[in-house]
């Protein structure tokens, strides 16, 4: 077993002298990541409040129509405008996010007692014409509902009668399965990373050394060839953990920067979670670093491996996506699948469930089996001469 | 001592190595000569058991290289056509690298280097990172890596390729000396004169086959010629590979 060692320390000290490629394999993530969940935190923040607490401004067609509904909109803070010549292009170039139409045949069925029809125009396909129309929407409700009040006390109805059912909230969202609701990204953040860590050395230390044409000469040393490659995979697999640890780190430390109070929810990356995650996301380094090194191995140079590469920044991201978009209740089946898996236990972490242990093993067990087989596989390549000596 | 017999080795429809068999015995130097493509590198590889031959044997020091390749390899040393240094590393990183992998310790390593960095001549550049050496710096790097261990038999395939005059003329001293130590030096090469001034034995292979295996004597003698090269020419059959 000397001979792996000796590969793995050699790796790993050539690998660190490049100084470029380490900083890129290394430090990147860790520099980058946290700053784009804090500026994503920050913009999502503003948005909402701006939208939220922003006066309303709505152009209105007819105002003739309804002096007393404007007039509670005013006593609302909602500032009225003109009518613009064309209430459809207005919101079509979204010069306005909402218009108000009151028809001529408003005043009529007002005296008439009938339901009196207004016209809210707004496209709500655009996200950030949701918010003022809702408000809008709500605004008008408000006010019919006070009339509605007021009709039937005027006819000694009691106004209870017409609101047969209420419904109350209860929330039951924590302020740290809220805090979860942002930390979205740091399972997908976390994957990327565990490959992103060992992809130049998984390149360097294969693909890399047959371009040198330094393979035909490391093959002649009395090392077992599973040893060689299993010291690279080793170096493979500890720059991925490392920037790993170092990801998690670094979003420890940047978490109190996160606007975490106004959002409403409270957030801490404790040592204990940080060991979670890393039980977790760990044997994706390890199946990462299998899979990188095999695929690097079959290129017959650098510029050939990394197109692979490009490919395989994928994978992680896929099961990520499903996730973020489809978000499902984790049940111990999907605990086989690699990284989909690792998304689902994140977040249940992160919303401070409890998880049960079977589905921690299944989940990081099963991640390793598959890395080990692919580890296997990768070892007996070099003795294909075919690998070893390219085309000829 | 290396003894080959009957060894043949195709890839797909190439015919690389046909049937060929010859000895190589310690303390001499023997070239393998041969235009290229004619089979010296397949060869070769077969012999440091790189490559399964298809038919025939191989015994190194009594060592079947297909049975027991670690021990070929504890007991040849081997100059490849490419070089293949680590430039983010020394010369002597490079080297005992090596070492570390042949299973020697620390401290023999770094007297082992001292003693080929002063015999090489590479004094000057052992502690400078690779990046940037001149051919015959790595030429000698890739010497000295392959002697860390004190192997009986040594191995170079085109070591003067790319090597100024004075370069050229250390290697020979330095390959003529091996010899002198019992070693059993094996060179392949298309460099006529290189096998004049050194060789012991000459075997000539062509088209994947033993055109002619004798000392420079014989071989002289069996061609009726005055000179090596023409020899070479005839003994072959063309001129081809000559030029490259």
């Amino acid at each position: 077993m000397t001979g792996l060692w000796t590969v793995f320390r050699k790796e790993v000290k050539e690998n660190l002298r490049d100084r470029r490629a380490a900083f890129n394999s290394l430090l990147l993530g860790p520099i980058v990541f946290p700053f784009l969940i804090i500026g994503m935190s920050y913009l999502t923040l503003s948005s909402q409040e701006e939208k939220a607490e922003k006066t309303l401004e709505v152009p209105v067609i007819g105002a003739e129509y309804a002096p007393n509904l404007l007039r509670f909109l005013e006593q609302q803070g909602v500032e009225l405008l003109d009518a613009p010549a064309d209430p459809e292009a207005v919101v079509r170039e979204q010069v306005h996010p909402v218009v108000l139409r009151i028809p001529e045949t408003y005043p009529e069925q007002w005296r008439a007692g009938e339901p009196a029809m207004l016209e809210v125009i707004a496209d709500p396909s655009r996200r950030e014409s949701s918010i003022p129309m809702g408000r809008l929407k709500s605004l008008i409700g408000g006010y019919s509902q006070q009339i509605g009040t007021q009709r039937l006390q005027l006819r000694g109805v009691s106004p209870n009668l017409a609101a047969p059912v209420v419904s109350r909230d209860v929330d039951l969202s924590t302020p740290q399965s809220r805090g979860a609701l942002a930390m979205i990204f740091l399972p997908y953040f976390l994957m990327i990373t565990a490959f992103a860590g060992g992809m130049h050395i998984a390149i360097d230390s294969t693909a890399g050394e047959k371009e040198r044409r330094s393979l035909e000469p490391l093959l002649l040393n009395p090392t077992p060839r599973w040893q060689i490659m299993t010291g690279k995979m080793v170096a493979t697999a500890t720059f991925a953990l490392a920037s790993l640890m170092l990801t998690l780190l670094s979003f420890k430390l940047a978490l109190p920067y996160m606007p975490t109070g106004a959002l409403g929810f409270e957030l801490e990356l404790g040592l204990g979670m940080i060991g979670k995650l890393l039980l977790v996301v760990g044997p994706v380094a390890l199946l990462a670093a299998a899979l990188l090194t095999l695929l690097a191995t079959f290129a017959k140079g650098f510029r050939e491996a990394q197109s692979y590469m490009g490919l395989v920044i994928f994978i992680p991201m896929i099961p990520s996506l499903v996730f973020m978009t489809n978000p499902m209740k984790p049940e111990l089946w999907m605990m086989t699948i690699p990284m989909f898996s690792q998304n689902l236990l994140i977040a249940e972490f992160l919303r401070g469930e409890a998880v049960p242990t079977t589905w921690l093993l299944v989940a990081s067990g099963g991640t390793l089996l598959i890395g080990l087989v692919l580890a296997a596989w990768a070892a007996t390549l070099f003795n294909r001469p075919k690998v070893v000596f390219g085309g000829s | 001592m290396i003894e080959v017999r009957n060894l043949s080795k195709s890839f797909g429809e190439v015919k690389a190595v046909q049937d060929i068999s010859f000895d190589m015995r310690d303390g001499e130097i023997t070239g393998l000569l041969g235009p290229n493509g004619a089979g010296k590198t397949t060869t070769l590889r077969m012999l440091y058991s790189l490559l399964p031959p298809d038919a025939g044997t191989i015994r190194i020091d009594g060592h079947d290289p297909m049975r027991d390749a670690l021990a070929i390899k504890r007991t040849l040393g081997v100059v490849p056509d490419s070089r293949g240094l680590y430039k983010r590393l020394s010369a002597r990183e490079n080297i005992a690298y090596y070492g570390e992998l042949h299973g020697m310790g620390k401290a023999k390593i770094q007297q082992r280097i001292d003693e080929l960095a002063k015999t090489l001549n590479m004094e000057d550049f052992i502690e400078r990172h690779t990046d940037g050496f001149s051919q015959g710096q790595q030429v000698k790097v890739a010497i000295a890596r392959a002697m860390i261990h004190e192997p009986q038999t040594i191995m170079l395939d085109e070591p003067s390729n790319g090597l100024d005059v004075m370069t050229t003329r250390a290697l020979r001293e330095f390959i003529l000396e091996l010899k002198a130590r019992g070693h059993s030096v094996v060179l392949s090469t298309h460099i006529m004169q290189e096998v004049a001034a050194l060789c012991d034995r000459i075997i000539i292979i062509a088209k994947g086959r033993i055109a002619a295996d004798g000392t420079q004597a014989e071989l002289l003698e069996r061609s009726g010629e005055s000179n090596i090269e023409e020899a070479f020419v005839k003994l072959i059959g063309s001129e081809e590979g000559l030029l490259a």
